[in-house]
């Protein structure tokens, strides 16, 4: 069960504790939605902040939008290899590193991403359309009516592993096995969580290898085709992988696949729910789901970090970052900017430049698959204004307790009879 | 003022006067024509400001930084005259100047 929640007491704490004390990293404050006073508090007093003690050692907290960018386009001081630790804020013990392109620098960063990027070129992005409206369709229209359901499971999940599975072209029948692997590979270790430590996630990883090796045996042997599996198979950059980085990899296109759009989804609904004003201008002006998309994305900002490691000295908004220091760039503060977003604590679907938001990243490890995601959130609320489904929200979401999926696990629904 | 014609995938051409100084993205941007995303907003930092230059043009527009050329290298429709649009900046040089967009920006 999730702790009491106080968000007053939360607002008092932030900013009434002394700078040095505050931790935005603490996984309750993500399960319980209690984090933004936090923020708030480190960018009014300290945007570059320094935590000296953590559950994931010490680190720097980025806060604003603009000391973000800076660090995401410095990507020669501030580096994303999985030697130095990688790309999220808890560290791996050395002999479990696991290289895959987002945790890569440039060159072979580079080169293994555009092996796999013609996958959501324009393209083949217009061709994947009708496949995926086909199926939002099927989905909604085999949805429970007049009883209580879990949004999440039902529809963010089903219709994201689909897509993946696409996008893998991997056996439908076990598509769920891409969600569990995914949820697998971020969940923090816990007594009676999804794993309890990090052998139990290496077995599920080596689980994940030993399925996706038929796979890649059938591609490697046939002729070159537009699925993920058979471009890797196939590109000079990658068919030599060594297993290792081909675990990588995998994990790196499920969860960049899965967790993100799921979970932009699922928040979609609650912002909507909660935000009725704005659902009735998406229904009078449905033109306005362009606009409502990118917004949802960056109202849930559904991975609250990236981390870097920087490889030299750097001086950021006035902070002196050390050679060898972790980075924490907090998109999900970033994304409540006000000095870079109007009113940023609202949500507000006809916003004039929409796009300009940290969910995706920004630089070179900018998400590969953003347009994609955008085109999946377009369609589904399309169809849902189609049909006029009228989704009355139950109660509030059930968070992932994690500071870096920023995700929802549990939103009830029900749909009128 | 300096003009830029501004070619859109289908065809459609927009001739907008550009203000010395600014770039030609935000030329684009503050006059609604349709076709740049510019979602960094003019960091070089994503590569959704993507435009072809005319070749006539491509000596007088300049070659793209290293940083620039690293975002490019991720555009899908990259070719030999792209250029990200917020990396070239309007001046008197440059009036005529003519670029197209690709089909999408990513």
């Amino acid at each position: 069960m999730n702790a009491p929640v106080n968000l007053e007491d939360h607002e008092a704490l932030a900013f009434s504790l002394p700078l040095d004390k505050i931790d935005p990293s603490r996984p309750e404050l993500f399960r319980d939605d209690t984090v933004h006073p936090y923020f708030r508090r480190l960018r009014r007093d300290a945007p570059v902040h320094y935590t000296a003690e953590s559950e994931y050692g010490p680190f720097w907290s980025v806060t604003k939008y603009k000391d973000i960018m800076t660090v995401e386009v410095n990507h020669k001081a501030f580096s994303s290899s999985s030697q130095f630790g990688g790309i999220t804020i808890r560290d791996r013990a050395k002999e479990l590193e696991l290289p895959m392109f987002i945790a890569m620098d440039p060159p072979k960063h580079d080169i293994q991403r555009q092996a796999v990027q013609p996958i959501v070129a324009p393209g083949n992005l217009a061709k994947m359309e009708g496949i995926i409206r086909e199926r939002v369709c099927t989905i909604l229209d085999g949805l429970p009516r007049g009883e209580e359901f879990n949004w999440v499971d039902k529809v963010s999940i089903e219709l994201t592993v689909q897509m993946l599975a696409t996008l893998f072209d991997f056996p439908q029948e076990d598509r769920r096995l891409l969600s569990h692997w995914s949820d697998c590979a971020t969940a923090l270790p816990m007594p009676g969580g999804l794993i309890e430590n990090e052998e139990q996630r290496e077995a599920k990883f080596r689980e994940m290898a030993a399925y996706f090796i038929n796979l890649w045996n059938q591609r490697v042997n046939a002729e070159p085709a537009p699925d993920l599996i058979s471009m890797m198979a196939h590109a000079p950059a990658t068919r030599n992988m060594p297993p290792r980085e081909f675990m990588g990899n995998l994990v790196l296109l499920i969860v960049g696949g899965n967790d993100t759009t799921r979970n932009s989804i699922s928040g979609g609904v609650w912002f909507f729910s909660q935000n009725p004003g704005e659902y009735a201008k998406l229904k009078a002006n449905p033109a306005l789901v362009d606009s409502a998309v990118p917004e949802i994305i960056r109202y849930q900002t559904p991975l609250s970090h990236m981390r870097r490691t920087a490889v030299a000295d750097f001086e950021l908004n006035g902070q002196k970052i050390r050679e060898g220091d972790k980075v924490i760039m907090w998109y999900l503060s970033g994304n409540r900017d006000e000095e870079a977003i109007e009113e940023p604590e609202r949500f507000i679907i006809d916003r004039a430049r929409p796009r300009q938001h940290l969910s995706f990243g920004f630089g070179i490890h900018r998400c590969v698959g953003n347009r994609l995601a955008e085109m999946q959130l377009k369609i589904l609320w399309e169809e849902i204004l189609k049909r006029d489904l009228k989704i009355e929200v139950l109660g509030p979401p059930q968070r992932v307790m994690s500071p870096f999926v920023h995700g929802i696990t549990h939103l009830p629904v029900k749909l009128a009879a | 003022m300096p003009k830029v014609t501004y070619i859109e995938h289908n065809g459609t051409e927009h001739a907008v006067e550009v203000p010395v100084g600014l770039s030609v993205m935000r030329g684009a941007v503050d006059n609604n024509v349709p076709g740049i995303d510019a979602d960094c907003g003019g960091e070089c930092a994503c590569a959704t400001c993507h435009v072809f230059v005319d070749p006539a043009w491509e000596a007088r527009t300049g070659t793209p930084s290293e940083q620039e050329a690293s975002m490019l290298s991720f555009a899908a429709t990259k070719q030999d005259n792209s250029r990200l649009s917020c990396q070239i900046e309007m001046t008197a040089a440059l009036d005529g100047l003519v670029v197209r967009m690709p089909e999408a920006q990513h």
